[in-house]
């Protein structure tokens, strides 16, 4: 498939939104319950959570650019029934709404306690807001990995690793930004972030690695037989029906063909996951900002090259109708 | 996956295309084109058209595919456009409802005015059917020429798609596949119609008949003519008509 730049960044960069939220939400607990010392000016889960946002917004614009139409981009709230895609155009504005919230709530502290804890800590709004944040943020992974998951004509998508991926490459690159947050707002969580991006990215590499072996063995499920309904051993194509192009040669291949797909899988599971994954160690040593934000820099960078090999992967089984000319 | 399926429609036109038949003249691919660019909903566009690469939107597309190994090949050229599903996996994902099927008559259109031009819908497509129009900012695809096969004001032969009219040698049949005397039912159930890539549960309207050998057997006897065992050539003999005749009853 013909990997689309505005997709590309739409979904890299709401995963690293929904991930950050999710991590604030995390660590928010974690601090409840009384393993890590509250923040002392208590404004980072704000910051983070205004950060987040920022992100999704990002994503959210990029995507307009994959539309022809975007004045009518609200026609794609109506078929949620039915429709993954629908689905996450509903989401990714609760999941924004709900991060605005938190920071809102965070910053102005309007925390009335709910429930009360032996430690003295208590359930605050401000934790109930950011969990509800966390699990729409969570949800709206399931709902953008099932927009390929569901596509049964790729089979490469058609997977639950393919829901599963997006998720923990979100979770890994949200957790080292909200590293970066802690550390600026002088956060205690800082070392927890991360050492949980460090574990989540190394998870990914393992998830991630998996479905490249997955699809490498894919078994066809239809053939030219079926396709034109002749029962021959032999068939090969000799006309398109056009001597030029069409929208069939332009959507459904990437370019570079498979060579380009075997590059960049190489060049992202260095850049996305095992280089990362080094300077985050580096990172957890002396924990200098300068080392953290370049990991996360740089596995932004080769996670856009992971959703560009994603994309480019996708054989879909219509390309059969458009194989060769004479 | 897809929510609920749909209703089988009670009425489903659609074409049958005889493999057997088609000489690949491209006939119904100008006329579809002709009529389909023409129409109220706007042009189907061609990008540089009289460039080195040449890009447009068509509904109806005939490829050539060749069977076998030389010598022993067959030609066959195959029309392909929207199959008009029963089950059509391109419709639920559409996220605006532009895409649907009509409960009517079971034609799967694109309402230009809703869809969003994401594309989602030809990713649910296994056969390649639909054709963006980048022009539009819109995806497009066969209509069987919905707004010419109800319109009145034409004759009724002619209320037909511009594709079946335009086949020279009739490989392409029209009608309700749901009305086991339709002529497209009875050309499906009696030359062996098939789907493309039943597969994947897509149940398409649009059928095909396959290329099929007409052989007689003859036998050595047959290749002999009764009235003249010697086989002598020339004009039959002149007899005098009182003579007997073979049969005993015509005359000479
Ligand atoms: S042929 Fe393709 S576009 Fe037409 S109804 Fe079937 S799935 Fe949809
Ligand atoms: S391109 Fe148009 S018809 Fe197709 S899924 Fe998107 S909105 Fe629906």
């Amino acid at each position: 498939m013909r990997p689309a730049f505005s997709v590309l960044f739409l979904t890299t960069l709401i995963g690293i939104g929904q991930g950050l939220l999710v991590a604030l939400s995390v660590g928010q607990w974690i601090e409840t319950i009384g393993w890590a010392p509250v923040d002392p000016n208590g404004n980072f889960i704000a910051y983070g959570a205004v950060v987040a946002v920022v992100f999704l917004g990002l994503g959210l614009f990029a995507s307009f650019f994959h539309l022809a139409n975007p004045q009518r981009a609200w026609r794609a709230a109506t078929r949620w029934r039915t429709s993954w895609l629908s689905r996450e155009v509903l989401l990714l504005p609760v999941v924004m709404g709900l991060g605005l919230v938190y920071a809102l709530i965070q910053y102005f502290n309007v925390q009335p306690a709910l429930v009360t804890f032996a430690n003295g800590e208590s359930v605050t709004l401000g934790l109930v807001v950011g969990t509800v944040a966390a699990l729409a943020a969570l949800l709206l992974f399931v709902v953008t990995g099932m927009i390929y998951a569901c596509v049964k004509f790729i089979r490469e998508w058609a997977s639950a690793w393919t829901v599963i991926n997006f998720m923990i490459m979100g979770l890994a690159s949200g957790s080292a930004v909200a590293a970066i947050c802690a550390n600026l707002e002088g956060g205690v969580l800082a070392r927890f972030y991360l050492f949980a991006a460090l574990v989540l990215t190394v998870v990914a590499l393992a998830t991630r690695s998996y479905q490249i072996w997955l699809n490498s063995r894919l078994a066809l499920k239809s053939t030219l037989k079926t396709a034109i309904g002749q029962h021959h051993q032999q068939i090969r194509q000799i006309s398109q029906g056009f001597m030029g192009s069409s929208f069939n040669n332009k959507e459904f291949s990437a370019p570079g063909g498979r060579d380009a797909v075997r590059g960049t899988t190489v060049a992202f599971l260095f850049f996305a996951f095992l280089l990362p994954a080094a300077l985050m160690i580096v990172a957890l040593g002396h924990g200098g900002l300068v080392v953290l934000a370049s990991a996360a820099a740089i596995q932004y960078l080769g996670l856009l090259v992971e959703r560009w090999a994603f994309f480019a992967q996708g054989q879909h089984v219509q390309n059969l109708y458009y194989q060769g000319k004479a | 996956m897809f929510g609920k399926k749909q209703t089988p429609a009670k009425k489903q036109l659609a074409l049958v295309i005889d493999l057997n038949v088609c000489v690949g003249c491209h006939a119904c691919v100008t006329s579809c084109k002709e009529w389909n660019t023409s129409g109220s909903a706007g042009p189907l566009p061609d990008e540089n058209p009289y460039g080195a690469d040449p890009k447009g939107v068509f509904f109806n597309r005939v490829q050539t595919f060749e069977c076998g190994t030389y010598p022993n090949t067959e030609t066959v050229h195959f029309p392909k456009s929207c199959l008009h599903c029963e089950d059509p996996p391109c419709v639920p994902v559409c996220p605006t409802g532009a895409s649907y099927k009509r409960e009517e008559d079971g034609i799967v259109l694109v309402d230009y005015d809703k869809c969003i031009g994401c594309k989602y819908c030809s990713w649910s497509c296994p056969y390649g059917a639909r054709e963006f129009d980048e022009v539009q900012g819109v995806m497009k695809k066969c209509t069987l020429c919905v707004d010419r096969i109800y319109d009145t004001s034409l004759d009724p032969k002619l209320r037909k798609p511009a594709c079946v009219l335009a086949c020279p040698t009739s490989a392409r049949i029209f009608g309700d596949i749901k009305d086991p005397q339709s002529e497209a039912s009875i050309a499906i159930a009696e030359n062996s119609g098939f789907q493309l890539m039943p597969e994947w549960g897509t149940n398409p309207a649009n059928h095909y008949l396959p290329r099929r050998k007409t052989r007689i057997t003859l036998h050595e006897d047959e290749l002999v003519r009764a009235d003249n065992p010697l086989k002598v050539e020339g004009e039959p003999p002149k007899v005098p008509l009182t003579s007997p005749t073979i049969d005993d009853a015509s005359n000479w």
